[in-house]
């Protein structure tokens, strides 16, 4: 196991590599307001990160990562375009498996840039992919904007569509979803009874939930229910494009194929073309470059469009060695009215050193 | 050195685990007055007797300060991560029957499943712009039972007793607590969802795998065992 010193120092290597590109240094403090996190994340961050408190001021959280705090930070007052990096301590809950790590240093670079999407995605890529030098990593790509304009484009109600975006992020609450509103799922009996207008009547009314609002979930299911089931071809043509894991250029092929019968990915697809052409420019060899369509989905519920990660080819045991991506809304969340397109990527200083001791 | 048996210092669960072991031949006591948590053992050699608060045994038991205890399985689930490897449930004692669930109001019609409600914390959110409450004491588990059910747009809230008032006195809107025969639900005017049983949980005998023992230890835990049949 390295040595903590000898992490710091490969971390400040790393981060003097960002900021030979411009970054600039930031150190958001460890203690996080508990509130902007768990507004973001619910109720599940509090499995993720450690949550302490005092009297004064209330919740406060160890940083699960940098990215929230340095986009707050630079929605508040950044200039823009701009470039950050950072390098400290995360601290993430472990549970479930003793081996991970609950606290561990991470090397960050943030790009904040309007002019060009795809040329800042394979920017992060590009210089995360040189910090890793020699080391036995294979990268996966992917984007979640594909999905995202695929379930935009399905021909169903803008409630459906609205109930499986809220789920991107949760593969099997979201083909739940899409199995029930393909009419493949039986109606539990209680539903039925209700849409028969035979739900028991008569319970006084508790708590902040008002009948109106019972009432308008009511008129949602019955209005849910007269609505055509989502075409077998649409469930379909989702889960093939689930399935897309190849090479870039292949990827590409079998995208431009889907977008001739999903024509609303179009747009997302020719984005995957354009940050292929960036990554080429940035002398990355796309031909070996695996584009996966599902990639990110469970873990990292800020990405909207490009994703990446890098993992140890001789270890896949480990958690990823670094791993980024696009997160524009995430910008429009905490911007509070503003907005910016951004891209960034984190790398693990430990976990490389641990693969260099091995090779 | 002598095997420590960890017990609930009071009321039914005590009573009831004092009756199960002297059914086995075991006599526990209370010993001094009633505000002295002191016990004394008969009927077996070397167990001493540990009255402990209920909710304090899991992690008295993961620490391997007591080798033996009797308290519910929703209380080491709840409290122990990575339960079975710290603790072995030896025997479930057959009381303190109860079912940890998710409950909501009765008048609401439209929400029977996980499945709603998640639809119906979701619009919740979106009409009073804070995420749906839903009143525990058990976090761990409701958290990870929500969110294998996919539900999204929930805020657990603490609360550590009269939990089914929570709901009136709108500190929440739902509830996740133990229930036996759902008699306090009802009166509360809460109903159990379909898929809302988070865990059945009864008042259990567990081994802790944590607690150094001397030969004697084994030999009694031994004896133990050939008692429970």
């Amino acid at each position: 196991m390295p040595t903590r010193s000898e992490t710091l120092a490969c971390a400040a290597g790393l981060r003097a590599l960002f900021e030979a590109q411009g970054a600039a240094l930031v150190e958001p403090p460890i203690l996080q307001p508990a509130d902007t996190l768990l507004e973001l994340y619910g109720e599940d961050i509090r499995a993720r990160a450690y949550v302490t408190s005092d009297a004064l001021r209330g919740e406060q959280m160890l940083r699960p990562d940098f990215t929230v705090p340095v986009v707050q930070m630079h929605m508040r007052e950044g200039a823009e375009p701009a470039r950050y990096t950072y390098a400290g301590e995360v601290f993430r809950r472990q549970e479930h498996d003793p081996s991970r790590a609950n606290e561990y240093i991470q090397v960050g670079y943030e790009v904040f840039d309007r002019t060009d999407p795809a040329a800042a995605d394979a920017e992060v890529f590009a210089l995360i992919a040189a910090g890793l030098k020699n080391l036995p990593v294979a990268p996966v790509t992917g984007d979640i904007g594909v999905l995202m304009a695929a379930v935009e484009g399905l021909n169903t109600t803008a409630r459906r569509k609205h109930a499986l975006m809220r789920h991107i992020w949760r593969p099997r609450r979201f083909r739940g979803l899409l199995e029930r509103f393909a009419g493949r799922t039986p109606v539990p009996p209680t539903r039925a009874a209700l849409l028969a207008g035979e739900a028991p009547k008569g319970a006084p009314l508790v708590g902040l939930r008002s009948a109106a609002e019972i009432d308008a979930r009511v008129a949602a299911l019955r209005e849910d229910a007269a609505a055509d089931p989502i075409s077998a071809r649409d469930v379909d043509l989702i889960e093939v494009l689930l399935e897309v894991r190849e090479t870039m250029p292949n990827a590409l092929s079998r995208l431009h194929d889907l977008a001739v019968d999903l024509p609303s990915i179009a747009p997302a697809v020719a984005r995957v073309a354009a940050r292929e052409k960036a990554l080429q420019a940035r002398g990355v060899n796309t031909g070996d470059l695996i584009f996966e369509a599902s990639y990110g989905r469970a873990s990292m519920e800020y990405y909207d469009g490009f994703v990446f990660g890098f993992r140890a080819e001789t270890r896949p045991d480990l958690p990823a060695i670094a791993s980024g991506g696009r997160y524009d809304a995430l910008t429009r969340q905490l911007g509070q009215g503003d907005e910016i397109p951004a891209v960034g990527g984190v790398m693990r200083p430990g976990l490389m050193l641990l693969l260099e001791g091995k090779a | 050195m002598t095997l420590k048996l960890g017990v609930p210092s009071k009321g039914r669960l005590m009573e009831k685990t004092f009756e199960w072991f002297g059914a086995r031949g075991i006599t526990l006591q209370r010993t001094g007055n009633e505000r002295e948590y002191a016990g004394a053992v008969e009927g077996i050699d070397n167990v001493s007797l540990i009255l402990l608060s209920a909710g304090e045994i899991p992690r008295e038991l993961a620490a391997g300060r007591i080798h033996l205890g009797v308290t519910g399985t929703d209380l080491v689930r709840e409290k122990l991560a990575l339960w079975d490897q710290l603790v072995e449930p030896l025997e479930e004692l057959q009381f303190g029957h109860a079912d940890l669930i998710i409950a909501v109001p009765q008048a609401w019609v439209d929400v029977d499943t996980l499945d709603d409600l998640d639809a119906a914390a979701a619009a919740f959110r979106q009409h009073h712009g804070f995420r749906m409450r839903i009143a525990t004491k058990y976090h761990r588990l409701v958290r990870e039972f929500l969110r294998s059910g996919g539900v999204a747009d929930y805020a657990l809230v603490d609360s550590q007793g009269a939990t089914e008032g929570t709901v009136k006195n709108e500190t929440a809107e739902a509830v996740a607590d133990i229930t036996s025969s759902g008699e306090t639900l009802r009166a509360n005017h809460l109903k159990i969802l379909s898929d809302g049983l988070v865990l059945q949980s009864q008042a259990t005998l567990w081994r802790s795998r944590m607690a150094e023992m001397s030969d004697l230890d084994r030999k009694t835990l031994g004896e133990i065992n050939r008692r429970l049949g």
